[in-house]
Parts: C-alpha cells; sequence; structure tokens
C-alpha cells in the first residue's frame, strides 16, 4: 500500500459536538520529513482535528493512519513515536523544569539527552524553576521541550508559538528546521499565516472544519495572482486632482500617469499621501523607482509587499484570518 | 508501566511541597494528640474505654482515621480535580504513561502518606505519653490498608464526579467534617448525647475507627467482622464505579 509511505493520512475525518460540526470532512496526507502546518481562525477544528489525529479524542467519521497505525487503537505504541505539544495543558506547579524533563524522559523506552535541548530553548538557566514561576512564553518553550524528548518521528504543535517573543519565535522556527533535517515530521496548527509561510513544507488553511485550500506556501500565493504591491508616500499629497499632472495652483505630487505606462503595472491606488502600486514583473520595482527619480518626484518610505498567505485566505472566504471566530455550523 | 518509580518519586515530591496538604495529613494530628493527651493524660481508665486504656491509647487508633479521611476525603479529590482543571492529566495523557500508571503510582504516595502520619503519631504517643497497644502491628497495618484503599476508591469517586477543584474542596469537606466528630475519630463517641451515637452506624469513617481501634485494643479480626465487611464493600463499590466515572479531561 503506498499510503505506508505517508506520516499521516487522514481520510474523511467529521467530529460533532452537539450541534456544532468542529471537523467536517477533512482528507489530506502528510509526508514523511516534511513540516505541514495546518492554518485557519479561531474555531475552525484545527486542535479538533491534530487531537483525533493524536488519538487524544475519538472522530465520529472518518479513516486516520499515523506511521501506519490506529491512532485509537495503538495509542500506546503511537505514543512511544510521536510527541505532543497541547494547545492548553499544565504541569504540577510545583514541579522543577530539570523534574519535568527527567521523569517525562522516564515514560518513554527511549528518551534523547535533554540538557542540550532545554538549552536550545533558552531554558538552560531555568532548570531549577518551579513550573508555576516560569513565564508564559518559558511554559511554551518547555512543553515543546517535551514533545521533542523521545526524539518522535512526528511531532504533533498545537499553536506552536503562541505567547512567544519575536526572537523565541524564530528560534522556534530554527529548532523546528533542525528537527526536519534530523527525520522528524512536523505537523504544526498556527493561527499565524506568516508563520506557516516561513516555515511549512505545505500547509492546509482550514475554515469551519472543511480544507479549502492546501498547497506549498509559494503556490497557494502564486495562484491569487496578485503579484507585487509597492507602497510608498509622495511629499505634498496625491489628491485626485492632482494625479494627472499638477493643473491645480501648486506643483503636482504625483503623476500617476508615468507609472501607469510602465510593463506589468496593473493598478495605481492613492489615500491621502501614499500610494499603492500593483503588479508583477521582475523589473517591476526597479521601473517604478526610476519613473519616479526620472519625473522628479520625491517620495518617501517605498517599500514592497508580496501577496501573503493572509491574502489568500482574504481571497478564499471575504474575511481576514483575525476578523471573527467561525460562526457555528449546524 | 515505564517511569513508574521515578514517577512515584516526583509525585510524592509534589505532595510534600504543598505545605497545607502536608501539615493537615502529617503534622495536625499528631498536634491534636499532644494537644489532648497533655489535657487529658494517659491513666487507664477501664470506666470510660471499658478496658484498661488511657486516652491517648485510644486517641491514637481514632486519629488514624482522620488522617486517612483528610488523604482521602481531602487530598485526592482536591489534587485530582485540580490536575484535570489546570490540564496537567491531559499533559501526561499526552505520553506512554498509562492511566493504571498514574493511578497507582499516586495511591501509593497517598498510602506512603498516611503510613508517615500515622508513624509520627505512634512516635509521639510512645515517647511523651508511654502509648500502650495490646494487639499485632501486623493486624493494624493489613486494617490500615484496607481502610486507606476503601478511603481511597471513594475519594477517587469524589472526583470522578465533581467538575471543579473548588467543589471537590466543598465536597470532601462536607463529607470529612461531621464524619469526623461524629464517628469517634475526632473525639470518643461516649462523650456524645445518645442519639448522636447511633449516627455513627452509618458512616464509613466509624467502622475504621471500630476496627483500628478494636485490633489496638486486642480484639480478633472475627469480633470485627462487621467492619471489615462495611470496608470490603465500600472498596468494592467505590473502585466500581470510580474506575468507571473517572474522567482525564
Ligand atoms: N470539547 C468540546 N466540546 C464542545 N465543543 C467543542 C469542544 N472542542 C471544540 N469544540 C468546538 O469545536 C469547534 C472547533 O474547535 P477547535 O478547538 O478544534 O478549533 P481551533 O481551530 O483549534 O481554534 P483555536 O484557534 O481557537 O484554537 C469550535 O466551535 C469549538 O467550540
Ligand atoms: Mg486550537
Amino acid at each position: 500500500m503506498s499510503d505506508d509511505m505517508k506520516a499521516i493520512t487522514v481520510d474523511g475525518l467529521r467530529k460533532r459536538y452537539g450541534d456544532v460540526t468542529a471537523v467536517d470532512g477533512v482528507s489530506f496526507q502528510v509526508e514523511n520529513g516534511e513540516i505541514f502546518g495546518m492554518v485557519g481562525p479561531n474555531g475552525s477544528g484545527k486542535t479538533t482535528t491534530i487531537e483525533c489525529i493524536e488519538g487524544l479524542r475519538d472522530p465520529d467519521e472518518g479513516q486516520i493512519g499515523v506511521l501506519g497505525l490506529d491512532p485509537w487503537l495503538d495509542v500506546y505504541e503511537l505514543r512511544e513515536r510521536t510527541g505532543i505539544q497541547l494547545q492548553s495543558a499544565n504541569l504540577p506547579r510545583r514541579m522543577r523544569v530539570e523534574e519535568a524533563m527527567d521523569v517525562f524522559s522516564s515514560f518513554y523506552r527511549t528518551s534523547r539527552d535533554w540538557q542540550p535541548l532545554l538549552e536550545g530553548l533558552g531554558l538552560g538557566d531555568k532548570r531549577k524553576t518551579y513550573f508555576s514561576q516560569l513565564s508564559g512564553g518559558q511554559q511554551q518553550r518547555l512543553f515543546v521541550a517535551l514533545a521533542l524528548i523521545n526524539q518522535p518521528e512526528i511531532v504533533f504543535l498545537d499553536e506552536l508559538t503562541t505567547g512567544l517573543d519575536p526572537r523565541a519565535r524564530h528560534g522556534i522556527w530554527d529548532l523546528m528546521r533542525e528537527i526536519r533535517e534530523q527525520g522528524t515530521t512536523v505537523f504544526l496548527t498556527s493561527h499565524f499565516m506568516d508563520e506557516a509561510e516561513q516555515l511549512c513544507d505545505r500547509v492546509a488553511i482550514l475554515d469551519y472544519g472543511r480544507i479549502i485550500a492546501l498547497d506549498t506556501p509559494e503556490r497557494l500565493v502564486n495562484q491569487l495572482g496578485m503579484g507585487t504591491r509597492i507602497v510608498f508616500q509622495v511629499n505634498g499629497g496625491t489628491q485626485t486632482g492632482q494625479i494627472r499632472g499638477g493643473n491645480g495652483s501648486h506643483e503636482a505630487a504625483f503623476d500617476g500617469a508615468q507609472i501607469g505606462v510602465i510593463d506589468g503595472v496593473q493598478r495605481i491606488e492613492l489615500t491621502g499621501d501614499k500610494v499603492m502600486v500593483y503588479g508583477d514583473g521582475s523589473n517591476l520595482v526597479s521601473e517604478v523607482i526610476n519613473s519616479l527619480e526620472t519625473s522628479g518626484v520625491s517620495f518617501h518610505n517605498l517599500r514592497t509587499e508580496q501577496a501573503d498567505l493572509e491574502d489568500v485566505f482574504l481571497a478564499l472566504t471575504g474575511r481576514q484570518v483575525g476578523d471573527l471566530e467561525s460562526p457555528v455550523l449546524i | 508501566m515505564h517511569g513508574l518509580g521515578k514517577f512515584f518519586v516526583m509525585q510524592f515530591k509534589l505532595y510534600l511541597r504543598e505545605p497545607l496538604a502536608f501539615f493537615f495529613s502529617l503534622a495536625y494530628p499528631a498536634l491534636l494528640l499532644l494537644l489532648f493527651g497533655f489535657i487529658y493524660g494517659n491513666q487507664p481508665a477501664p470506666e470510660f474505654w471499658g478496658r484498661n486504656f488511657g486516652t491517648v491509647d485510644a486517641s491514637v487508633p481514632a486519629y488514624t482515621a482522620i488522617i486517612i479521611g483528610t488523604v482521602a476525603l481531602m487530598g485526592i479529590p482536591i489534587d485530582t480535580a485540580t490536575n484535570r482543571e489546570t490540564g496537567v492529566l491531559r499533559r501526561y495523557r499526552a505520553t506512554p504513561l498509562q492511566p493504571a500508571a498514574y493511578l497507582i503510582a499516586s495511591i501509593a504516595v497517598y498510602l506512603v502518606i498516611a503510613l508517615l502520619g500515622m508513624g509520627l503519631l505512634v512516635l509521639t504517643g510512645k515517647l511523651v505519653f508511654g502509648l500502650r497497644m495490646e494487639g499485632s502491628w501486623f493486624s493494624i497495618l493489613v486494617a490500615f490498608i484496607l481502610s486507606a484503599f476503601s478511603f481511597y476508591s471513594v475519594g477517587y469517586l469524589i472526583a470522578s464526579v465533581v467538575p471543579t477543584s473548588r467543589i471537590a474542596q466543598a465536597v470532601g469537606m462536607v463529607i470529612f467534617f461531621p464524619m469526623m466528630f461524629l464517628s469517634g475519630a475526632g473525639l470518643p463517641l461516649q462523650l456524645l448525647p445518645e442519639g448522636l451515637q447511633k449516627v455513627s452506624d452509618f458512616l464509613p469513617m466509624s467502622y475504621v475507627v471500630r476496627l483500628i481501634q478494636g485490633l489496638w485494643f486486642g480484639d480478633s479480626w472475627v469480633d470485627l467482622w462487621v467492619p471489615v465487611l462495611v470496608l470490603v464493600a465500600m472498596l468494592a463499590l467505590g473502585t466500581l464505579l470510580s474506575s468507571r466515572m473517572f474522567r482525564w479531561d
């Protein structure tokens, strides 16, 4: 069976809570050695999906295979070979960091040397600290360490970097890439689109318990055809009347027409003194800057923005990820 | 069952790090003994106890029931409900640690704690008041373990049905305190009005007092078949119900 080659296979997964359908027919596969991400707004079913795969919740319908095992029937074998970080969990208040590592590693048949793991996660000097005296981000990092303690073949991380500062976030991303190099498959959920985009080999976007898109982040973004957005500000403002050459009383602040003729420019938007140029093509940015300079427009704060997963979600649902919780699906 | 030993040691340390639990299960009964021992002394008072024993001699086995009751009705439900509420149990469930291993280690810790509490009590009695005992220590140990398991199973039953640790605490107190005063554990039944003395027949803790005190005074197991039967039945029922109703989430 070719499915044996996959780390995870999910087919027709469904889970209801009373009237709420938390997961509504989800199917996908995760390859060995990839970082697979599941993103979506609050309540879209990420935790329910990941916990069904982990064997922590019993699905109503559907088939799940993890390392060729049934997560509900072969749960202890699976626990030995996978690592889990839960979205919400705790340790006893007065358990010290090193005690947690020591006790948790004793639960497994095989475990790794956890000292470097703690160091790598910036908890080296917290070994003697009680769990309750760690900051939220430190607790989160400890849970990542616990999920990796048995050198799992697959690690599940639900809300990997929630509550972490930017430096810790990037540190964890690097750690994830490192363990992928060591052959571990990473399955994570996130509601940070930028995290999914930068870290994941493939991303599934979940909404109302359904997968509405699944691909590499690059392909998802490229399929949008949104290309590049160049944003800058011009001095003196860009009143609509001034757009096409200064026929007002004072000098033209900005002449959109100059840029409008550049190959690849699709659209120009003006708001206040802010100009947004949409288009694609590899020379777009340099040509726009060239054109601004030759026509003597004085501009500042120029930056370019690529379409991102946020835009993908917006295009697919008409909403921003952070907009609102998924309404209850009946 | 990997890591059971380490987990036991960890659970034990965690228990000792909770000052309140530590105080109530270990120090409190011994302090109680000191207090009443100094008030009443330990002169044999056959007219009161029906045998040649003093207040301290009778109080040590009775207070043992308090220790078992505190651990079972307060310690177990509150700890377990707290661990469930805060997601500690969920975190354990995401490892290969089996539920049975978690329970075995925890129950072993509670047993050791109660034994230590009783040890401290006996030691205080012996050193300070010249404690007397007519039965066999082995029998008393067996009765102690039976009583503890029987009460612990009820403790886990309470832990299973209460939704939160606050409610666990309330339920534990409501069951424990009246029982402590009406069962002969906290004070001799003979001091209660006759009507109230009858109530003790309906309180499980009375049977712990009767069993351990009886063995202490030198009665045989045969004489004590009623408390044994009650405690065995409670153990069977408590285990059956709590194993069906226990929740990790
Ligand atoms: N144990 C439960 N009982 C009842 N309803 C639940 C339960 N768990 C989840 N739900 C419901 O199922 C839906 C999906 O929840 P889930 O936790 O899977 O979402 P999520 O994508 O992980 O959200 P978040 O980003 O907030 O973590 C929600 O509507 C939630 O209210
Ligand atoms: Mg979630």
